[in-house]
């Protein structure tokens, strides 16, 4: 059998730059396969399937050995033909599914476009087939739909007309390039399905995905891709089961999913101090390939491991809780919320929402988007005025109070964002950020201090003097973490910390969290829409729904048994490694 | 970091830096005297010896156009000077103060923004008689309005930012936090807008020289020597030319260097 | 019975949307009417006060400034004829009454009354400022189409060109147009005759500047959007170059641009005082200008109101359009 795609010696540079980011990439598609290709940021996987299109930016030189759709030579095509190749003999589903509709037109005239172009279908005609299609990928109520426009639609719905605009002309290739991203987990369920079923009819695809586990569901072959190659590739089971390649290891490994709390996802050893004997995640499964714990992930500077023993003895840091303290049921309370209340306008954001915190544990908040979890963060940071309900801080009055009586708390409780570059003043350095949480006017000992906390989150004192917009993603949150710590508080509030990071960074990031916690005794309340993360870091845990609390409880129990229904299909559509790759 | 300056960033560099040593050290580059008559030489057309030629008393084009960058430059200067200090005490109100303040302040604005700029100048020029203070003064005041609405937004955009709010939950007390962050962030906007605006300003009061309602001959001042050149139009273009030449190349060259700027807070 | 009361619960909402939807577009036209007639008065009113500030007897003005040599009784009567003997507040009631029913004095100078002056010669401004603006659009629009389609040289030229547009002065710009296509040329009529031809150098004189600011913002919007993810997606979907401009980026360009035209009015405004002195060229500009030479106040108030109304009038429509461009306003206006 021929393949429908034929990819060989893949090689694209973009002008200017030193090296290639795609180099000697190959794979063939089947008709009626899914091939799936992994990799995180920057590993050249979104420039792949562009390249595919022709459409991998004016500024990029694409070469190939082969590069053949259906017997055609894609790089001999001219314009003309690519042109009529794409959208009726390959859909593209883009990156971005929120901003791939044009926000000026309606849904019904974008996907119509796909028929104004390719077929001599008559305007009334082009509607019922876009009816038609809104129907087939599952969108309610078409007719309303089509005649509404991108920001009136649910990310979901926008992804399915995103879709119905791919499959209009019934392509024999799909190449859709992280489908699910920034949708609630249900939502991707449902997409992914909608993706299977097409390709059970036929179509052939190609998914991309920054997520193991979202292409471990669809693809039958897969392909890991690092820095512009293909490290791994191969039947999806045999590469998820017994992973040639330690990077493959390591991002299987960094999947938080269904690692219970106190295991570690990343590569950097616990210092010793800490906790002698902690087993890496390869270590406690017994594997005897090479440890993930000699790699270091490229893109992330190399964790240096803490100095915490030297820390201690000079650090504003005394350790005011011992790690054998956390683990206490009983540990005294730092953080109480009751009845907690939010309305905007009609809409109740957070709905009679109470829990309590105790030092040196963890509550994790779990819930999709609009759950009210992140007002819940803004109420308990009072920066947000509840409706009714108070919240408790180290059984002082908090929410009640005025700002100016609170600030003499405010260093007892800290704050994390997903966004951690725009919570820094674009105008300070490194360096004055820290120095700022941890002085109130100026110290001689500030700037060293500020190395010590550097040194703390497993940066080098070298970033003092930077930009935070120069740094990574992972070093940006690393140094949002370290002012955190700064005023040694006793609450942190993490709100989606991680989410926009990739897997191996993400796991470093909640180790180090877990780090500081096992070391300074902090307590997190840490909200998420990942179950995965959630899993992993919490005690305990709640989950809501449209601003209600609808299951809470210790966290092992509520995974393992759910109460509530939405709990449960909250934990269905979560996609999973295979059982076999998750305990590797 | 900064941006690798493009060859036309080094065009404006350079010209801009001529500029001040002509405003400066006008001598340095024409040593002759701007108000020096010759009426036996009057109208010559450029030549070497006077490479603008010669006005209706023989002056020396070239000369007076040098010698008049500083008063054109410090009424630029000036006008704009007197934009943004408005501006910025509107701006600031309608940002910081309570809320009926805002309201009050974005309403005053948006009248004053029904006046069309040279219109407001024109009224203000009525009001107290032209001449150059008046219509650097009127330039300043009609160019206020849209410097008070960036600046607004600028306040705005700054009070309800992620790291105001990452300061506030540090405990920064709300002084603390105008100072050490609204401040330092909207000033950087605030040099732009002056950049950008600079060019603008010299325009305009330019053109109320022109028509007769700013600076007057024989001062050489670029506005008066154009509106002197009104009148030879149509026998003697160099004596309008080459001054308006002169205003062209500074607005442009404060402009794209105000420009550049831009670009560099953004991509910052 | 049952069949007629089974409604379609979707078609009940989007009766009742329809009815809200008519209901807010009321409420939005009331309160922008609002606007216009409290600007309006407050514009009054600021002119009107500003005016009393002038030092000297504004029956001197009447009479033909100070040099006119008036007898102390054709002051007199000059003041009793304008009002002027009355207290100041009798006179702004008086001045606001008479606003209200759209009379706006007699001109001091031209000893006709404002309204009849302002008829006479907003037309041939209208005239020009709207030719211009129509230039202006199409100059800014072929530069931005053609810098930003034509790789980094044509991108860096257009926008220097742009850059360079927007600072030439309108009066410089005319005389050297003159100079180009009259003096030397001799293609074009140097002052304003009647007909087209007379019309081209002032319409360009207006135009060009105004399109160096326009061009601007139009390139930056264009390429954007041409950079947007739903361009990518329509490129995907096999649309071709031209389509993905007038489909998709032109759309978005014009968002910016319309915003702008309510400030581009005022600047033509402004340019039309200039153009039309040069020019010789009767106008609201050229009217404005001989006022306020001759402090013939009463003129120079109706000028500035006509031109204020006209602003309002144009925000409101740009407003309009915006709207109707992008819909996602109304729906954040529904939401705020």
């Amino acid at each position: 059998m021929t393949a429908l795609l034929e990819v060989r010696g893949l090689d694209v540079r973009f002008a200017g730059a030193a090296a290639s980011v795609v180099k000697d990439v190959s794979f063939d598609v089947q008709p009626g396969e899914c091939i799936g290709i992994v990799g995180e940021s920057g590993s050249g996987k979104s420039v792949t399937a562009r390249a595919v299109l022709g459409l991998a930016s004016r500024t990029a030189t694409v070469r190939a050995e082969t590069l053949r759709f259906d017997g055609t030579d894609l790089q001999a095509a001219s314009p003309r033909l690519l042109r009529q190749l794409r959208g009726k003999e390959i859909g593209f589903v883009s990156q971005g599914a929120l901003v791939a509709l044009d926000p000026l037109r309606t849904v019904g005239r974008e996907i119509g476009d796909a028929l104004r172009l390719h077929t001599d279908l008559s305007p009334t005609e082009r509607r019922a087939r876009v009816l038609e299609l809104l129907a087939e990928v599952g969108v309610p109520e078409p007719r309303v739909r089509a005649d509404q426009r991108a920001d009136q639609l649910s990310g979901g719905l926008r992804q399915r007309a995103i879709i119905a605009s791919a499959i209009a002309l019934r392509p024999r290739l799909l190449i859709a390039d992280e489908p699910t991203t920034a949708l609630d987990s249900t939502v991707q369920a449902g997409i992914l399905d909608l993706l299977e079923s097409l390709r059970a009819q036929g179509t052939a695809l190609v998914l991309i995905s920054h997520d193991l586990a979202v292409v471990s569901r669809l693809a039958s072959t897969v392909l890991v891709m690092r820095g512009g190659t293909v490290v791994e590739s191969g039947n999806t089971a045999r590469v998820l089961g017994d992973p040639q390649h330690d990077y493959t290891r390591q991002l299987i490994a960094a999947v938080p999913t269904d690692r219970p709390r106190g295991t570690r996802l990343g590569a950097a050893p616990r210092p010793a101090a800490l906790s002698p004997g902690a087993p890496t995640a390869a270590a406690s499964s017994g594997n005897s390939g090479v440890m993930p714990a000699t790699i270091a992930f490229e893109a992330e500077t190399p964790v240096r491991p803490s100095l915490t023993p030297e820390f201690a003895k000079d650090a504003p840091f005394d350790g005011a809780t011992t790690p054998a303290e956390t683990t206490d049921a009983t540990a005294d309370v730092v953080l109480e919320a009751s009845g907690l209340v939010r309305r905007f306008g009609s809409r109740t954001a957070v709905d009679d929402v109470g829990f309590v915190l105790r030092r040196g544990r963890t509550l994790g908040v779990v819930g999709e988007s609009g759950s009210g979890k992140t007002t819940v963060a803004r109420l308990v940071l009072a920066l947000e005025r509840a409706d009714s309900g108070t919240v408790r801080v180290l059984g002082e009055r908090w929410s009640e109070s005025t700002e100016r009586e609170r600030r003499r708390l405010r260093p007892r409780i800290g704050a994390i964002y997903q966004d951690a570059l725009s919570s820094f003043d674009p105008r300070w350095t490194v360096g004055q950020i820290i120095e700022d949480a941890l002085t109130r006017g100026r110290s001689r000992r500030a700037g060293e201090d500020a190395a010590h906390l550097l040194d703390r989150v497993g940066l080098g004192p070298e970033l003092l003097g930077r930009r935070p917009r120069l740094l990574s993603g992972g070093q940006q949150q690393r140094v949002a973490i370290a002012r955190a710590i700064a005023p040694r508080p006793d609450i942190i509030v993490c709100d989606e910390p991680v989410s926009s990071l990739d897997v191996s960074v993400q796991a470093q990031v909640l180790d180090l969290l877990d780090d500081l916690q096992a070391s300074l005794g902090i307590s997190y309340l840490f909200i998420s829409h990942d179950l995965g993360v959630i899993r992993h870091v919490s005690d305990d845990v709640l989950v809501m729904r449209a601003g209600a609390v609808v299951e809470g409880g210790n966290t092992e129990s509520v995974f393992l048994r759910p109460s509530h229904e939405y709990t449960r299909a909250l934990l269905d559509s979560a996609p999973r490694l295979p059982a076999r790759a998750a305990a590797t | 970091m900064v941006r690798r300056l493009g060859p036309l960033e080094v065009a404006a560099v350079a010209t801009i830096a001529l500029l001040a040593l002509a405003a400066l050290a006008p001598g340095v580059l024409a040593p002759g005297d701007p108000l020096a008559i010759d009426p036996l030489s009057s109208f010559e057309s450029p030549s070497f010896a006077h490479p603008f030629g010669t006005d209706e008393s023989g002056r020396d084009i070239y000369t007076r156009v040098v010698h008049g960058t500083g008063a054109s430059l410090l009424i630029g200067l000036a006008a704009t000077a007197i934009g943004i200090g408005l501006a910025l005490a509107f701006g600031l109100l309608a940002g910081f103060g309570p809320r009926w303040l805002d309201f009050g302040t974005t309403r005053v604005i948006e009248v004053l923004f029904a006046f069309p700029g040279l219109l407001f100048a024109l009224l203000f020029i009525v009001v107290y008689g032209p001449g150059v203070v008046t219509s650097t003064i009127a330039v300043g005041l009609s160019t206020a309005p849209g410097y008070a609405r960036i600046i607004r937004s600028q306040v705005i955009r700054v009070r309800t930012s992620p790291y105001l709010e990452a300061a506030t939950v540090l405990g920064r007390g709300r002084t603390a936090r105008i100072v050490r962050h609204v401040l330092p962030n909207v000033a950087g906007a605030l040099f732009v807008l002056a950049t950008l605006g600079i060019g603008q300003s010299i325009v305009w009061a330019s053109s109320l020289s022109y028509l007769g309602l700013g600076a007057v001959p024989p001062a050489a001042e670029w506005g008066a020597m154009l509106s002197a050149g009104r009148t030879y139009i149509a026998s003697f273009w160099w004596m309008t030319f080459f001054p308006g030449l002169f205003i062209v190349l500074s607005a442009a060259a404060t402009t794209l260097l105000g420009r550049s700027l831009q670009q560099n807070v953004r991509a910052s | 019975m049952a069949g007629s009361l089974t409604l379609d619960p979707s078609q009940l909402a989007r009766a009742g949307g329809q009815r809200g939807r008519q209901s807010r577009w009321l409420r939005w036209l009331l309160l922008r009417l609002g606007g216009v007639v409290f600007v309006l008065w407050a514009v009054a009113s600021v002119t009107f006060f500003a005016l009393r500030l002038i030092p000297g007897d504004p029956a001197e003005a009447i009479l033909g400034g100070p040099g006119s040599q008036a007898s102390e009784e054709a002051l007199a009567q000059a003041r009793a004829h304008y009002g002027l003997d009355q207290p100041l507040a009798t006179q702004y009631l008086v001045y606001l009454g008479r606003l209200a029913i759209g009379d706006l004095g007699s001109s001091y100078a031209l000893r006709q009354s404002v309204v009849s002056v302002i008829g006479d010669t907003l037309g041939p401004t209208l005239v020009l400022a709207v030719l211009s603006l129509a230039a202006a659009v199409l100059i800014a629009l072929t530069l931005a189409v053609w810098s930003t389609r034509g790789g980094r040289g044509a991108a860096a030229l257009g926008s220097t060109l742009e850059i360079v547009a927007a600072a030439v002065p309108h009066f410089w710009l005319a005389i050297s147009l003159i100079l180009v296509f009259s003096t030397t040329l001799g293609w074009l009529p140097p002052v304003s005759v009647p007909g087209v031809a007379g019309l081209v150098l002032p319409v360009l004189t207006l135009a060009v500047p105004l399109a160096g600011f326009l061009g601007q913002v139009m390139r930056e919007a264009l390429l954007d959007a041409m950079e947007s993810p739903f361009v990518l997606a329509a490129r995907a979907r096999g649309e071709g170059e031209g389509g993905l401009f007038w489909r998709h980026a032109l759309r978005h360009a014009a968002i910016p641009a319309v915003g702008l035209v309510g400030w581009a009015f005022g600047s033509l405004i402004s340019g039309a005082v200039v153009v039309e002195t040069i020019f010789a060229r009767q106008g609201l500009g050229r009217s404005l200008l001989s006022a306020v030479q001759s402090r013939d106040v009463p003129l120079v108030i109706g000028v500035v109101l006509v031109v204020a109304l006209g602003y309002m009038l144009v925000t409101t429509l740009t407003d309009l359009a915006d709207r109707l461009i992008d819909p996602r306003l109304n729906r954040r206006a529904q939401q705020a």
